[in-house]
């Protein structure tokens, strides 16, 4: 790297340039949390996977058992969390590709956004209980 | 007239009007075929537009997959009874079916998703390497899904 760089003139206030987010007001959040989201999912799928391997066939007293014991109940609750979070994240882009029109595209957007957190609410809420009653 | 000019040494065939408009001048002036943009009808689909489009679609493909996963959850929170009909109703054809897509989404959409982290790391965009890290995620995806219900099939002995 022989050549020096160049002083770049920027014609944007200090703030501005910290804030890095321009016209858009907004930054690399969705982006990052897509990725934040989908690298905490890498564990956590193959981990169910294999436990529901290792079920097959059981009744449902094993299941709850199983899914009722803190360490499970805790790693079902940051899959469901971590599964719906990036569930939302990735139809928002689906949505905003092809859905013309501002207000159907944010009302299709916030119906998602609705949806995926009454989902994780009720799976969380269904780990919950088994993780509070006795086996 | 240079209409029959152009004709005479034109290295494209013009039949029709969507020919002819397809004929064009380069910069040293002789006639060329203008490119066309590659039209999905028409255009043989390299293996890193499929490995695109599929992540997309397994990823719709699990989100309505999820519904099965809630399903499956509450059903164990509520009771024996409800727990039986979930598991009768999966091991349907139907439920079977859509287990089997589940699966496959789910290593596809896990393996594709490696590759994009991978790429968002800043690896892997070599274009020696987009190929058969295409090709790669197809066939572990295939592997992975034959492996778990190879599994599934020894641990039921159905």
């Amino acid at each position: 790297m022989a050549h020096k760089l160049e002083k770049i003139v920027v014609m944007r206030s200090q703030l501005g340039r910290v804030r890095g987010t321009g016209a858009a007001h907004s930054g690399a959040h969705h982006w990052k949390a897509e990725r934040v989201t989908a690298i905490a999912l890498v564990p956590l799928t193959v981990w169910f996977v294999i436990a529901v391997l290792s079920h097959l066939g059981a009744e449902q007293p094993a299941i709850a058992a199983w899914a009722g014991r803190p360490w499970n109940a805790a790693l079902l609750l940051a899959l469901i969390a971590m599964t719906f979070h990036h569930m939302q994240l990735g139809l928002q882009v689906v949505w905003e590709d092809y859905i013309h029109g501002s207000m159907r595209r944010d009302a299709a957007i916030l119906a998602t956004k609705g949806a995926c957190l009454l989902l994780g609410l009720i799976a969380a809420v269904a780990v919950l209980k088994l993780a509070t009653v006795a086996h | 007239m240079p209409s029959t000019e152009a004709a005479r040494e034109c290295p494209t065939p013009m039949n029709d009007i969507r020919d002819a408009l397809l004929v064009a001048r380069d910069s040293q002036h002789g006639l060329i075929r203008r490119p066309v943009s590659p039209h999905i009808g028409i255009y043989r689909w390299p293996i890193t537009m499929v490995a695109s489009i599929l992540n997309r679609a397994t990823g719709i493909a699990l989100s309505a997959g999820s519904l099965l996963l809630v399903w499956w959850l509450v059903a164990a929170a509520s009771g024996p009874q409800e727990f039986a009909t979930v598991q009768a109703f999966i091991a349907s054809p139907i439920g079977l079916l859509m287990l089997l897509g589940w699966t496959a989404s789910l290593f596809y959409h896990l393996f594709g998703g490696i590759r994009h982290l991978l790429w968002d790391a800043g690896t892997g965009f070599a274009k020696p390497s987009l190929n058969p890290v295409s090709w790669l995620v197809l066939a572990l995806t295939f592997v992975a899904t034959v492996l778990v219900w190879f599994a599934g099939y020894m641990a039921l002995g159905v």
